[in-house]
């Protein structure tokens, strides 16, 4: 197997890859939900930390739950669960981020029984110095839950040597974001998003002794017969389930360079500083780090940086990527877009329930984009 | 200046159409109607006049901490209440279609979207709400307010002031206490940078004195349906709401519900009920479909069944447990956070099965409201708990508190129907 098919035969069947290490049982696992999980904590605890996205199967069990209008990403992670997917899991992680998980936690806390379950309410705010001890002060709660519940104690050392494994592959994956846009040719926008969404569940330990050498060969491959590669676009959104998504995108004449993706960039960017107090130095990350659209980091921080994106990739233009039911991102598009066009970037919006439109439509909307640029 | 002077020309025009518009209204309702609508159209007044009078405005959100607003000489303006009255006047499919063309998903909070629209064609009931001079945003109802004072901050360009009650799944946790206490003193400073005056706490500590007598006033009202038949129904009680919403820190709010409180104790002295013929007690759950109030009303009295309770009138005093009413400034922290909405679903449950003891209820009626996802989600497994705990049915009526595109009156109808059959059934 090469590394690259090591990746899509994770994501191909999560739950049996979560089997499959659980059988391992050298760590417990610990599913969550978002990238405002504090990871490192839970890496540092000696347990694993398994990304859970929904099934991507038809919604039975869930919807004795929750009703049709709630995003397909709550309904599907909760259809995992009560279907028995996840008995692999030791605990769940919920952090606070949108009213549909907020309730999904609660459901979830209520129904599913066995593994123990967590939630870190982090503050809304990301620009007080409050809500900045706040957030210092959940973390260390946070710290101490997992503690208890894995009936550990997590050192100051751990902390330190989780915070640097965290930095090490935050840094390759954004090598990995950083050769695509320098040379797009050199690696598939599928495979790219593979790696990532595959590194938020696989072994970190793992991850760390194939990553540098997928880097080193792409380095090594980097701008060898480059053919003109389409149209530059940068991407934004909440979660990505699907890499068709790329292919069709290349196969109307673009290529993404970039992404404000919390299965994309906002995982990996930002570096957290070895401190004496390790988690105020995560605390300190999340206060930083480019905001999902649940959080408020300024009222025009988000559209800022998408602009930002969009220059430093020399991209012609964005692709909103967004799931249906999705408050957050759907209260930003206006303003999001409005700031584009002041900008003169051309977009698009697409937006999928738990399947993407038919493939025929979509290549049909991205060629008439794509031409346009 | 001269366009200053048209301009405060135009508002004088509008508030005295909007006055005789209110006049109109009122003399249309039933009499014991008058005199809130009265005390709102001034209400609206004073806020529409606010530039002229030289006093400030704020948008609050429905839970939000009103007292320091109050002992501030500020205008509170709610643009919930805003929304309930888009939707009871009908005014909502075109408010979102019109939100729709901005670039909002029809997904969104009605409330938000008809809000949000209303503010760029002044549009709605009122010919819009006044222009806020600041935001404040308290997310202990939701997510969804976060946004829509955003989207809000940017069009006014005036400044938000956001004041975050983590959401307590399980409990309150010393952490949030400190985290929420100190916004409280932030909030205080934002207050004064805008208003350029130093808060007077012993005003406040009264504000808050008379907030909380209004919210038991209010409560006890709530409570007088524990009489059969009872004195009013949950429909009344969306009616009657609107000053505990808007004005539940003054004088005129508890002397409004001193005086409700003794008519509806006359009522139940002398027997009259809400509905002709009272033998079905029923709770209503979420915001009510504000659209089709009175037809529900009516709906539910041809079966002889009255609403008498609900889980979204009551929100407003739910939290009354918390207060110190000698420390009403820090005990706001705690009182604030643990709302309704802001607790998780079993906790909700547990209220729920706790009204339903209270009020006696035979059946709950749920509103599953697209546009209100944390009211919504978590309503089914409240309905299997209060079912498998006491035995009473519940029935999902699917609609949207303000857009009437998602109802459909047959269907519901149909619904209603048959779940009063089996009501009628159950107790046979
Ligand atoms: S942020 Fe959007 S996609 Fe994510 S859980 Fe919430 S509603 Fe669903
Ligand atoms: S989402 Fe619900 S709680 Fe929030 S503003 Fe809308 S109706 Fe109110």
């Amino acid at each position: 197997m090469t590394r690259l098919e090591e990746f899509y035969e994770i994501l191909k069947d999560p739950a049996a890859y979560g089997r499959k290490l659980k059988g391992e049982g050298r760590r417990k696992i610990v599913g969550y939900f978002c990238s405002y999980t504090p990871e490192e904590i839970i890496y540092a605890a000696g347990a694993h930390h398994f990304r859970l996205f929904g099934t991507g199967e038809a919604v039975h069990l869930a919807d004795a739950h929750f009703q049709a209008y709630c995003c397909s990403l709550v309904r599907g992670a909760l259809e995992g669960a009560l279907a028995g997917h996840l008995g692999f899991l030791d605990g769940a992680v919920f952090p606070h981020t949108c009213d549909s998980i907020q309730r999904l936690s609660d459901v979830w806390r209520m129904n599913v029984k066995g593994p123990f379950h967590l939630d870190v309410v982090l503050p809304v705010k990301l620009d007080t110095d409050s809500a900045k001890a706040y957030m210092s002060d959940v973390l260390h709660k946070f710290r101490s839950d997992l503690e208890s519940r894995l009936n550990i104690t997590i050192g100051k050392e751990a902390m330190q040597d989780a915070i640097r494994v965290f930095n090490r592959i935050r840094g390759y994956l954004g090598r990995l974001y950083e050769i695509k846009a320098e040379h797009p040719g050199t690696i598939s926008g599928s495979d790219l998003h593979t790696i990532i969404k595959a590194s938020m569940i696989m072994s970190r330990d793992r991850l760390l002794e194939i990553l540098p050498d997928i880097v080193t060969d792409l380095e090594k491959k980097k701008g060898q017969g480059d053919k003109p590669s389409g149209k530059r676009l940068v991407m934004t959104g909440g979660i990505c389930n699907h890499p068709d998504i790329y292919r069709i995108i290349e196969e109307a004449g673009g290529v993404v360079v970039g992404d404000d993706f919390c299965t994309g960039s906002r995982y990996f960017e930002g570096i957290t500083e070895i401190k004496d107090d390790p988690v105020a130095a995560i605390a300190e990350r999340y206060m930083i780090r480019p905001p999902c659209p649940a959080k408020h980091a300024g009222l025009f921080t988000r559209a800022g940086h998408l602009v930002d994106i969009v220059r430093e990739k020399r991209a012609q233009g964005v692709v909103f990527f967004f799931l249906k039911f999705c408050d957050p991102h759907a209260f930003d598009y206006p303003y999001l877009k409005a700031s584009l066009d002041r900008e003169e970037i051309p977009s698009i919006m697409v937006e999928v329930e738990d399947q993407l439109p038919s493939e025929g439509q979509l290549r049909t909307r991205f060629e008439t984009f794509i031409e346009m640029l | 200046m001269a366009e200053k002077k048209t301009e405060s020309m135009n508002l004088v025009q509008e508030i005295f159409l909007y006055f005789l518009a209110g006049i109109r209204r009122t003399l249309l309702r039933f009499k014991k109607r008058k005199k809130i609508k009265e005390i709102l159209t001034v209400y609206y007044m004073e806020a529409k006049s606010a530039r002229i009078s030289g006093r400030k405005v704020a948008w609050i959100t429905s839970g939000g901490p009103v007292e320091p607003l109050i002992a501030m000489d500020v205008i509170p303006v709610y643009p919930e209440n805003h929304g309930a009255m888009i939707g009871a006047s009908k005014m909502g499919t075109d408010l979102c279609e019109t939100s729709e063309s901005m670039g909002y998903s029809t997904d969104l909070c009605s409330y938000a979207r008809s809000d949000i629209a209303c503010a760029t064609v002044n549009g709605g009931p009122i010919g819009g709400l006044p222009r806020p001079d600041m935001l404040v945003c308290c997310n202990n109802i939701c997510g969804t307010v976060l946004k829509w004072y955003e989207v809000q901050a940017r069009y006014f360009n005036v400044p938000l002031f956001i004041f975050d009650t983590p959401f307590c799944h399980t409990g309150f946790s010393e952490e949030v206490r400190r985290y929420v206490r100190r916004q409280l003193d932030e909030y205080v400073l934002f207050l004064e940078e805008a208003c350029g005056k130093k808060m007077d706490h012993e005003r406040l500590s009264n504000v808050g004195k008379l907030s909380l007598e209004a919210q038991r006033l209010w409560q006890a009202v709530l409570d007088t349906t524990v009489n059969r038949p009872a004195p009013m129904s949950a429909f009344d009680a969306f009616y009657h709401l609107a000053l505990i919403v808007t004005l539940r820190e003054t004088r005129e709010a508890v002397d409004y519900y001193s005086r409700l409180l003794e008519r509806m104790n006359d009522r139940v002295a002398r027997g009259i009920g809400a509905i002709p013929d009272e033998k079905h007690r029923l709770l209503w759950d979420n915001i009510p479909i504000w659209h089709r109030t009175r037809w529900l009303s009516e709906k539910f009295a041809s079966h002889n069944a009255c609403l008498v309770a609900d889980t979204y009138t009551s929100a407003w005093c739910g939290s009354m447990k918390y207060i110190d009413e000698n420390n009403f400034f820090d005990s706001m922290a705690e009182a604030y956070t643990r709302i309704y909405l802001n607790i998780g679903v079993d906790e909700m449950a547990r209220m729920v099965l706790a009204m339903v003891d209270k009020y006696n209820v035979d059946g709950i009626v749920m509103h599953s409201n697209r546009s209100c996802k944390p009211y919504s989600l978590g309503q089914y497994d409240i309905a299997k708990i209060v079912e498998k705990e006491r035995g009473i049915p519940s029935l999902i009526i699917e609609a949207d508190m303000v857009d009437e595109r998602s109802f459909s009156e047959s269907q519901v109808a149909t619904r209603i129907d048959a779940f009063m059959e089996m009501i009628k059934a159950m107790r046979q």
